[in-house]
């Protein structure tokens, strides 16, 4: 960088000299052509007089390079050829300098030597290259001595990460980084990282109390499908009784599959995999789908079912893209069957279940509303958990995994499950992104 | 799932199905390829109970050379396999030779992921273990090819029910009868399969394209909303239910 900077400025220097020269020469051809040989030898004389900074160099020489005029006293030795710039060492008043010079040859014989002292030039490349030196000096000092001083600092900042880092790396999965209060970038940092220790921590625990509730859960369903078959055997049992008997068994077996089934679906979509599998869903038919199956549940039963989507807006083209998400169509539809689920188990006969949906905001907002007996506000807040039923459930079929995978599917979306009381009831509200709509052949004829 | 393009009965009307459904269920020639030997007992003893012909190898290097010089109906694969061979490559080498028999995969592997890498191979069906051997059989049974007309078929025909499947429309002894589509595909399902066993996650996914179970009853209430259209004006019931398995349409 110092080169080429050096290099370059004494190149324009050179340059300027040369064109300065070039100039000169052209000058003193154009007086030679017009006054002849006295009009050149008044010129030279004049530029040497009126020349204040004493640094040009004139000589004119008759054909046999005998003197006639300029401040040379003769002509150099081996400088023959024009065109071309001639380094040459002068003395000038006893000091030794440089010039810069170039030959003209004049019709008539005469030869004619113009030049440039170009001793200030080197000076100035001089003590521009010593600057360059010393200010390369200066910024290797400063360098060291400030990335010294920055790693000192870094050290300092970063011990207080790495200390907690090893300490949670010997199992101490409490420790947090303290932060400084001065919420610069390493308060930033410290606080993210402090984020990530507690996401970790709650997976620990989740996987902690589902490896509890797993032993306990799947023990139960084993325990009696086993204590069938076992009785089955003992007895003196009819064919009839000991098909029976197989038959609760293999349901019982099927039951503790069916658990099986729901944790691994639940860890699979919070291990993010199934975000490969996104794509932009209309949900309009996913939901009339969903409406469909379940409308007949309920009526079955003797229930109300209704859906309510969000009015389509003028235009024909809104009534597809009215809800548009971007996520697991499979998911999203277990998900809601899910919750359907619950809605229509816990409805008491005659009670009504309603599907409905709207735009929020940035969100695609569904709720599953039941007018069934709803939950206590601890039973709320721990509803979503693995394996969690609400004392009122407990004699009633199911896993307690079917709000958690909802849990877990909204939170695969980047949104959550939120309950809340429907007075009486309770309300289930999936949130999932809204996404532009994809412009569908159909929309595109109507455009 | 290919289900809906798994079976084609094209019959015309003087045709009886009755008969069409015997010879379909007769007399499948089936490859287990399977190398848990009690799961292939029990597999092979089961199908060779509901009249099908059976081979079994226990690794995926027999199964490969079986499968490509001998002649089957279905093939059920399992997914890990020793012998340096699994079951995905298998298959990929299979179809790679424009072998096109049918492939049911029975894993355990039950990942969205791993069941999508199976059909995505060239797989006709994916059933994950444990399983209920009717949903084995039935899904099997499902994948036959035989009786399957080159001509996609219009009309589906069982005793006197019709089906058009271009108009749409379902008719008893003559008579017109009014289904909601949805109503509509559940019955061409079943006719589709006329004669065999069709399980309620079969419906559930080649009718709602559902993968996932509902704990609600939600298919039976589905069946017994289109048999009170079908069967229950006329007298007679063609939708039967069957024990431990699912549903069937055939004639009395």
């Amino acid at each position: 960088m110092t080169g080429v900077l050096w290099w370059s400025t004494g190149d324009l220097l050179n340059r300027q000299v040369e064109v300065a020269i070039i100039t000169d020469a052209k000058g003193l051809s154009a007086t030679w052509t017009n006054y002849g040989m006295p009009g050149l030898e008044q010129a030279i004389e004049d530029r040497l007089v009126g020349n204040i900074d004493d640094d040009s160099l004139y000589l004119l020489v008759d054909g046999n390079f005998r003197y006639i005029t300029g401040n040379l006293p003769s002509w150099p030795a081996g400088f023959n050829q024009t065109g071309i710039f001639y380094d040459l060492s002068i003395a000038r008043a006893g000091v030794p300098s440089t010039a810069l010079i170039e030959r003209f040859d004049l019709p008539g014989g005469y030869h004619l030597l113009i030049g440039r002292d170009i001793q200030t030039l080197t000076r100035v490349r001089n003590t521009i290259a010593s600057s360059l030196v010393w200010g390369l000096l200066l910024v290797a000092v400063l360098g060291t001595v400030g990335g010294v001083l920055v790693r000192i600092v870094l050290a300092r900042m970063l011990a207080n990460v790495s200390v907690t880092a090893r300490a949670i790396a010997a199992g101490d999965l409490s420790r947090r980084v303290k932060l400084s209060k001065r919420g610069d970038e390493f308060d930033e940092l410290a606080a993210t990282i402090n984020d990530m220790l507690d996401r970790i921590s709650r997976l620990m625990d989740g996987v902690l109390q589902v490896s509890n509730a797993i032993a306990h859960d799947l023990r139960t369903p084993i325990t009696r499908a086993r204590a069938r078959l076992e009785d089955a055997n003992r007895e003196d049992a009819s064919a009839e009784s000991l098909r029976n008997a197989i038959d609760r068994a293999t349901s019982d077996l099927d039951g503790a599959v069916a658990v099986f089934q729901a944790l691994l679906r639940i860890a699979e979509i919070e291990s993010g995999a199934r975000r490969s599998a996104f794509a932009t869903i209309d949900l309009v038919p996913v939901l009339t789908d969903l409406a469909e199956l379940y409308e007949a549940v309920a009526e079955e039963s003797g229930k109300k079912f209704k859906l309510s989507l969000p009015a389509p807006a003028g235009r024909p083209i809104s009534t597809r893209s009215a809800l548009t998400t971007y996520g697991d169509r499979d998911m999203i539809q277990q998900a809601l069957a899910n919750l359907l689920d619950n809605a229509l188990k816990y409805s008491p006969t005659g009670a009504s279940v309603e599907l409905r949906a709207a735009r929020d905001g940035t969100d695609v907002r569904i709720d599953v509303v039941d007018h069934g007996p709803g939950m206590s506000d601890a039973d709320m807040k721990r509803a979503t958990e693995r394996f969690f039923r609400a004392e009122a459930a407990r004699n009633s079929p199911g896993s307690g995994l079917g709000l958690a995978l909802v849990q877990a599917v909204a939170v695969l979306h980047g949104r959550d499950l939120v309950l809340s009381h429907g007075n009486p009831g309770l309300i289930a509200t999936l949130r999932l992104p809204r996404a532009a709509p994809v412009v569908t052949e159909d929309a595109k004829a109507h455009a | 799932m290919g289900n809906n393009d798994v079976q084609v009965i094209a019959v015309c009307p003087e045709q009886r199905i009755p008969n069409a459904h015997i010879t379909l269920r007769n007399q499948m020639r089936i490859l287990v390829v399977e190398d848990d030997r009690d799961v292939a007992g029990f597999v092979v003893k089961g199908l060779r109970e509901a009249g099908h012909t059976v081979e079994h190898v226990d690794n995926g290097r027999d199964g490969l050379f079986l499968a490509a010089s001998e002649t089957f109906d279905a093939i059920i694969l399992d997914r890990m396999l020793p012998g340096g061979v699994d079951g995905v490559r298998l298959l990929e080498t299979l179809r790679a030779q424009q072998i096109t028999t049918s492939v049911l995969f029975l894993s355990a592997l039950s990942g969205v992921d791993d069941r999508v890498r199976g059909l995505r191979a060239g797989g006709d069906d994916y059933l994950t273990k444990p399983f209920a051997f009717s949903e084995l059989l039935a899904r099997v049974e499902a994948l036959s090819r035989r009786g399957r007309s080159e001509v996609p078929a219009t009309k589906l025909a069982v005793a006197d029910l019709e089906v058009d499947l271009l108009s749409r429309t379902v008719k008893r002894s003559g008579q017109k009868i009014d289904l909601q589509p949805r109503e509509f595909r559940l019955l061409e399902f079943l006719a589709r399969h006329a004669g065999q066993v069709v399980t309620r996650t079969m419906l559930l996914e080649g009718v709602w394209d559902y993968h996932f179970d509902p704990q609600t009853n939600v298919i039976d209430v589905h069946v017994s909303r289109l048999r009170q259209k079908v069967d229950k004006p006329f007298g007679s019931s063609l939708i039967h239910t069957v024990r431990n398995a699912g549903y069937m349409l055939r004639a009395e």
